[in-house]
């Protein structure tokens, strides 16, 4: 009887999982889990700064027929609505952000297409927010022409400065 | 030996009430079966094939598979093992969801329409029903299903309170048949995510009370592809045969996960 050594055979499938399905051990750390916790904490902020704002504008007062320049520019000359606006500038922008970062993650087949859509969705974002911070705090409300004269449609408290 | 004379054994020594007739009351129906071929060995492309066959009212979607590979095509290719939803292997989409064909009863589906039979999505088709698992396999190692334990080996079982054990006790159920992560749109996308069935493998052991790793599973799945990536469609929760509730055990992983970081 002569010992014969056992032919090597590799175990069925060894190795041949799809690349396709392979994690890339990149470690994001807990980015996603941040991310995932602020839709949900902004979510609840920004109900209640939306129907704040949607009621603010549209019911008091003279309702939406109340709404022009002026009426805008009342509101941005106090503090108090300039950082309503602020917060629900920042807080929409980064959320709808977010949730469009997302669906490109899920949506975008390839790499080069996933990146420049979220290189799209990020220069618009910030674009979007640095402006919108800017008009917020550097807004005139006192417009004049030329000559130094109030336009027509300037709120009333411009004609006592 | 006795000679007392016993009284004869009943059949049953259940009482079984009056009975039936036996198969003969049985409806029976006529099924068409569509089912989506792929055999790699003539066609890159995959087709639609068809066949009537006449079932019983007792039928489950199986039986009509076995009836066509076996007296019909033998060339129709799925995996089964017990046969009795246990054992996972024959999940599949039936009527555009996912189902064990051994636990889907023919009566249940509208016979009107043929039954759509398609392998479940999400994993590359080998031959016909039968998909490749290596990657959903993959998934579920990496998140270490088996007990972890740092403490010194008891001479006896490890004891576990009532309580301790209803806590994960839905997630004990899962048969790894793949129905929920081949259900969930995420998984579809790219294959990367961890999918359900993973997550809910983790959770039985996270919630184990005699497990020490489960730091190590929760760090695994605060991965970009693990838990976050869950939309919360209930897809899973939907096509899983044990009536698991998936997603509900997948919220619990990412309370974890939060609870831990904070």
């Amino acid at each position: 009887m002569s010992v014969t050594t056992e032919p090597i055979i590799a175990a069925p499938r060894t190795g041949r999982i799809d690349p396709k399905y392979l994690r890339s051990k990149g470690s994001s750390g807990s980015f996603e889990m941040l991310t995932w916790l602020f839709m949900r904490l902004s979510g609840v902020l920004l109900v209640v700064l939306i129907f704040v704002h949607l009621f603010s504008n549209l019911m008091v007062g003279d309702g939406i027929n109340g709404i022009d320049f002026g009426f805008v520019a009342g509101k941005w000359a106090d503090p108090f609505w300039q950082f309503w606006d602020l917060a629900l500038l920042w807080l929409a922008m980064l959320h709808g952000t977010n949730g469009v970062r997302t669906i490109i993650n899920d949506y975008a087949e390839r790499d080069g297409v996933r990146f420049w859509l979220k290189m799209i969705l990020y220069v618009a974002t910030v674009v979007i927010i640095v402006l919108g911070t800017l008009v917020i705090f550097t807004f005139e409300p006192c417009l004049v022409d030329g000559a130094g004269n109030l336009l027509e449609a300037s709120p009333a408290f411009c004609e006592t400065r | 030996m006795s000679t007392v004379t016993e009284a004869a054994e009943p059949a049953s020594k259940v009482d079984l009430g009056t009975q039936g007739g036996g198969s003969g009351e049985i409806q029976s129906f006529d099924v068409t079966l569509k089912v989506r071929r792929y055999l790699p060995e003539t066609s890159e492309e995959s087709y639609w094939d068809e066949w009537t066959v006449t079932m019983y009212g007792t039928d489950r979607v199986l039986d009509a598979l076995h009836k066509v590979k076996w007296e019909i095509d033998g060339t129709l290719s799925f995996r089964r093992s017990c046969a009795h939803g246990i054992c996972g292997s024959d999940a599949m989409r039936i009527n555009g969801r996912n189902r064990l064909a051994c636990k889907t009863l023919l009566k249940d589906l509208d016979l009107s329409k043929p039954i759509l039979v398609e392998p479940i999505k999400g994993l590359p088709v080998e031959k016909d029903l039968i998909v490749d698992m290596d990657p959903f396999f993959q998934s579920y190692r990496e998140i270490m299903p088996f007990l972890i334990n740092k403490g010194p080996e008891p001479t006896k079982e490890r004891l576990q309170s009532q309580e301790d054990r209803a806590r994960y006790d839905d997630t004990t159920k899962c048969i790894l048949c793949a129905a929920c992560t081949s259900s969930c749109p995420v998984f579809w996308t790219d294959g990367q995510y961890f999918g359900p069935a993973a997550i809910v493998n983790a959770h039985r052991f996270i919630f184990d009370s005699r497990d020490d790793a489960g730091d190590l599973r929760l760090e695994v799945l605060n991965d970009k592809e693990g838990v976050w990536r869950c939309r919360t469609t209930f897809n899973c929760s939907e096509a899983c045969p044990r009536g698991i509730q998936v997603t509900k055990a997948i919220a619990e992983v990412k309370q974890a996960v939060l609870n831990r970081t904070f």
